[in-house]
């Protein structure tokens, strides 16, 4: 049995937020510059090249890439193999705080949804996966809520078409439309009951965003490419303003369903898809 | 590329047109959902504002806490049609212009229109990079808002489009 204490979690998820907030993606920043590329509209390049300059400036002078910090969202794959000594929510509430605060990050949390009484840092929004091994992975996905709020699911009769499901996914982000700061990441969940299928959604989102062409040919690989294709043909646009860069990748997830039922989530990010991961 | 300075005069707003690019020095007040909420609570009632509205300029924004060295964090747009509710109220009270990302809901634009006044939009998603164009930060109102508490920002050059002009056009 191994033993991590919280201490080393608390520590490694206060990085995580800041890194995640501060360095742009690897794989988000490649698809912002092979788009800058492509676009030849002056307006649309114009503010492809501010966000590729914002996300070089926030990584040099340790700033927020966006000031909507989000909602941290934190991802942990606890291995059957690994004890953990201390409390683990409680090591990463604590981690989300001390890093936000180290950070300058602002505190975007509401702790009443219904009186918007009391602000702070905490709680994050836990996932927890139990998987075979000794390891301890977490992942920061500070989401923020400008594209959370566009969020959708929708229970498809088992019978639907892939063309109906294309339909709703494109009619979703076509609702998004200039509101959520396009180019968006599209993530997918497909299967799994309605709460599951957008946990899927989001998951869908932590996936490298430029591994698309080289996945093996399936009905979701397909899917992906279609709908990415599909998506910057809407001409929605950097900020809106029209241009071929609407969407900069889809990645989708599935999982066994009911066959009673086939539900289907979206979960959109704007431009600054911010995700970091450290290995314990 | 136009320039503009606060406060405005009717004839700066009447001369911009809808994908105008535009760059603005002067005053700007960041206010988003909360802070919206109370002003127009505030108008309501009759009571004075805590911020002076006439011909002033908001800024759909919750920045970021001031690192050190620096004056303020990344401070760029949130979503504008938060805000459609209360707009029209604001607008009818003398504000003059509004700054965020996304659309206006129809009733913003017609009291834009009515009250010539004129919406602009941000480089969205671009807090870094917008926080160079802050020149000055200071609380105004409401405190206890914390990240939604009004802050009056001097601001140089800050990079704009004229999202609705004061004919009611709309870039969208």
């Amino acid at each position: 049995m191994r033993r991590i204490t919280s201490a080393v979690i608390q520590k490694a998820v206060a990085e995580l937020c800041i890194k995640a907030n501060m360095q742009l993606r690897p794989d988000v920043l490649a698809a912002l510059k092979a788009a800058y590329r492509r676009e030849k509209k002056p307006r649309a390049k114009d503010i492809l090249g501010a966000i590729i300059k914002n996300a070089t400036l926030a990584r040099r002078e340790n700033l927020a890439i966006c000031q909507d910090t989000g909602l941290p969202c934190v991802f942990v794959e606890l291995g059957d193999n690994v004890r953990i000594t201390g409390e683990l929510n409680a090591a990463i509430n604590k981690g989300v705080e001390i890093g936000y605060k180290k950070g300058y990050l602002r505190n975007s949390i509401v702790k009443d949804p219904l009186s918007r009484r009391g602000s702070g840092y905490q709680p994050a929004i836990i996932h927890l996966d139990l998987v075979r091994g000794s390891n301890l992975r977490l992942t920061v996905l500070p989401k923020g809520f400008g594209c959370e709020n566009k969020s959708r699911l929708r229970m498809f009769l088992p019978t639907a078409n892939i063309e109906q499901i294309k339909q709703f996914i494109i009619a979703s982000v076509k609702e998004a439309g200039p509101d959520a700061c396009p180019p968006y990441v599209v993530g997918v969940g497909i299967g799994g009951t309605a709460d599951f299928a957008c946990l899927l959604a989001k998951k869908a989102l932590l996936g490298k965003i430029t591994s698309n062409q080289h996945r093996a040919a399936s009905i979701k690989h397909t899917l992906e490419q279609d709908l990415l294709s599909a998506i910057n043909k809407l001409n929605i646009g950097p900020m809106g303003l029209g241009g071929k860069t609407t969407c900069l990748g889809v990645n989708i997830q599935t999982h066994p369903t009911h066959i009673a039922g086939l539900p289907v989530a979206i979960n959109i990010s704007c431009h600054a898809l911010r995700s970091a991961t450290k290995r314990l | 590329m136009k320039r503009i300075a606060t406060p405005f005069e009717n004839k700066q707003i009447l001369g911009l047109r809808a994908g105008d690019n535009v760059l603005l020095t002067g005053i700007i007040y960041t206010a988003r959902d909360q802070a919206h909420k109370r002003l127009s609570e505030c108008i309501n009632q009759k009571k004075r504002p805590p911020i002076d509205l006439i011909g002033g300029v908001i800024y759909y924004c919750g920045p970021n806490p001031a690192p050190k060295e620096r004056i303020i964090g990344s401070c760029g747009p949130t979503t504008s049609s938060r805000m459609d509710e209360f707009s029209p109220i604001l607008l009818k009270a003398g504000l003059s212009g509004m700054i965020g990302k996304g659309r206006r809901s129809k009733e913003v634009i017609r009291a834009i229109k009515k009250y010539r006044a004129v919406y602009f939009l941000t480089y969205a998603g671009c807090g870094a990079l917008l926080s160079d164009y802050v020149k000055k930060v200071k609380l105004a109102a409401y405190p206890e808002l914390g990240p939604e508490a009004i802050y009056r920002l001097e601001v140089k050059g800050f990079p704009l489009i004229v999202g609705v002009d004061s004919r009611g056009y709309d870039v969208y």
